[in-house]
């Protein structure tokens, strides 16, 4: 029972994590249509750049923020390199592709190759179940569901969100309606560069993180998006909870060295599941 | 890009007062192609002014040059008051609802309630809350058409109104555009392939052929027009 409780505990917040990336993935490609692979850069950025700041003295709280509006700056200068000019869609993906590589090139220039972690915001553990749980799990619970429900709340529910939908549902409609889409799209960049920095300021206190941490964090939350075909931040959370809760159950119960293989297992069912259902990001 | 939305008369030609949109030797390419090649047309206040084509003469163009999508190359174009566009193939947000569809129209400023829009077309409100990527082709342009209206527009320009449209609904929606001009004074830029429904409703005309303006007149003057008659009338009597 305490085993099963850490487990789950765990798997929660990690997959709230995901989840996370997952929105980062959907709330981009929802108003521009670009699957962002550098999303997992902006985990990494801002999981160093508050590690980076806590040494330097800056308190808790006031380094994670920093950290996370870095990370927003970094998303709309990606959204300007990304799809700033007038280049076709595909273009805009490769293009974040070479970001996610230069990122991982610069954070180890930065910072080097030893991963690193910080303790979360000070506190004490608590006891559930008979199991000790980090007060940083509780955290990530509760800054990720107020996330949430900005988010779901902001996109269906606001004019201003039904707008940038509009975007990608049908880009030209939007401009003729006076939509300015670019602009649209940069905005979502710099939400995505947020979401995605918070995610990894929130997930490097429960594991360490290195350079390359962005790949798998990308691929992940990816994954996790790919639930919602990309387009449904509700089904993106649920996506993100089923990959951290079964990564958690397989490490424990059975090997963590299948985690990674378990998490891509069950992404190609997802996959297949997905194509029967709707066709991935059917905005057509 | 800001002298082409110019709001005052031109140096030399001038505007008539009661010109709400004007084009002055537009001339609009894409990469080598020209397809515009030197178009000037005007709409007036309140007016219904129809243009008529063959294929790939360059209706489309106009259009999305007038709305800002299309740059051109050189020409001026005078807009006096708000346009909106009615795209062709309708072009709704097919993810979203039919509401949020109309609520976007107005964007631009404008009410965002869609109530009248329900007045003018009772069909919509029952599928207020349905998918737009779902609906028939003439709810679609419907939903088009009150889009655009949303935007509260002094011109409205609407491209290809009866593309893939039953013949009645063609003309149910065409008398709904009649009415609006009637009563709120909107004036009306029609893109057709109908001839003969846009020479009907309309009082000006513009026939474009390869991106010139080859003939202009009065509506009922080019409907019996033989040139007109033997190109776009099917020929007969
Ligand atoms: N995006 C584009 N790129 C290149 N050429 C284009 C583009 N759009 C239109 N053209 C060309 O410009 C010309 C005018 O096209 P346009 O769509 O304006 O014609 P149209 O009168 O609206 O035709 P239709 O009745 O078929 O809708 C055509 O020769 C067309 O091939
Ligand atoms: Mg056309």
């Amino acid at each position: 029972m305490t085993a099963f409780v850490e487990y789950l505990l765990t798997g929660v917040s990690r997959g709230l994590v995901f989840a996370l990336l997952a929105m980062g993935f959907v709330l981009i490609y929802r108003v521009t249509r670009v699957v962002n692979f550098a999303q997992g850069a902006f985990a990494i950025f801002g999981g160093f750049i508050t590690y980076s700041l806590l040494k330097a003295g800056v308190p808790h709280g006031l380094s994670e923020l920093l950290a996370v509006a870095a990370s927003a700056l970094i998303g709309l200068v990606f959204g300007i390199i990304a799809i700033g000019g007038e280049i076709p869609l595909l273009a805009s993906l490769v293009i974040t592709i070479g970001l996610s590589i230069l990122s991982e090139a610069i954070v180890m220039l930065i910072w080097g190759t030893t991963p690193i972690s910080y303790s979360g915001l000070a506190g004490h553990d608590f006891v559930i179940f008979g199991a000790f749980i980090q007060r940083q799990y509780l955290i990530v619970i509760i800054a990720s569901l107020v996330v949430f429900i900005a988010l779901v709340y902001g996109f269906g529910r606001t004019y201003f969100g039904k707008a940038m939908s509009a975007c990608a549902s049908n880009p030209y409609a939007a401009r003729l309606s006076g939509i300015n889409v670019k602009k649209m799209g940069l905005i979502a960049f710099t939400l995505g560069g947020a979401l995605g920095g918070l995610a990894g300021v929130l997930i490097t206190p429960l594991s360490p993180i290195t350079y390359s941490a962005d790949i798998s964090l990308a691929i992940t939350g990816f994954a996790a998006a790919i639930v919602g075909g990309l387009i449904s931040p509700g089904l993106a959370v649920v996506g993100g909870l089923v990959f951290g809760i079964a990564e958690q159950f397989v490490a424990g119960y059975w090997s963590p060295s299948n985690e990674t293989a378990v998490a891509l297992a069950l992404l190609i069912v997802l996959l297949l599941w997905q194509a029967r259902r709707v066709p991935v990001g059917g905005l057509e | 890009m800001k002298s082409v939305e110019s709001v005052q008369p031109s140096q030399g030609r001038s505007v008539d007062s009661d010109t709400v949109l004007a084009t002055f030797d537009l001339v609009v390419r894409y990469g080598a192609v020209v397809a515009l090649d030197g178009v000037s047309i005007h709409v007036r206040k309140g007016e219904m002014v129809a243009l008529i084509g063959p294929n790939g003469a360059g209706k489309s163009t106009l259009l999305n040059t007038l709305s800002g999508i299309n740059r051109p190359a050189s020409g001026r174009i005078v807009r006096k008051g708000k346009l909106a566009h009615v795209p062709e193939g309708r072009q709704v947000f097919p993810d979203l609802t039919v509401e949020d569809n109309l609520c976007l129209g107005a964007y631009r400023g404008g009410s965002r309630n869609p109530a009248p829009m329900y007045e003018l077309f009772p069909q919509l409100e029952k599928l207020r809350y349905r998918r737009a990527g779902g609906l028939s082709g003439g709810e679609q342009q419907m939903v088009a058409i009150c889009r655009a209206l949303m935007a509260n527009p002094d011109v409205i320009a609407v491209d290809e109104l009866s593309q893939g449209l039953a013949p009645l609904v063609v003309s149910d929606i065409a008398r709904h555009l009649v009415e609006l001009n009637k009563q709120h004074g909107t004036a009306v830029l029609l893109v057709e392939q109908n001839a003969q429904l846009a020479l009907n409703i309309t009082s000006r005309a513009y026939v474009i052929e390869n991106g010139h303006i080859g003939l202009e007149g009065r509506s009922s003057d080019l409907l019996r027009n033989p040139a007109v008659r033997a190109a776009y009338l099917g020929g007969v009597r």
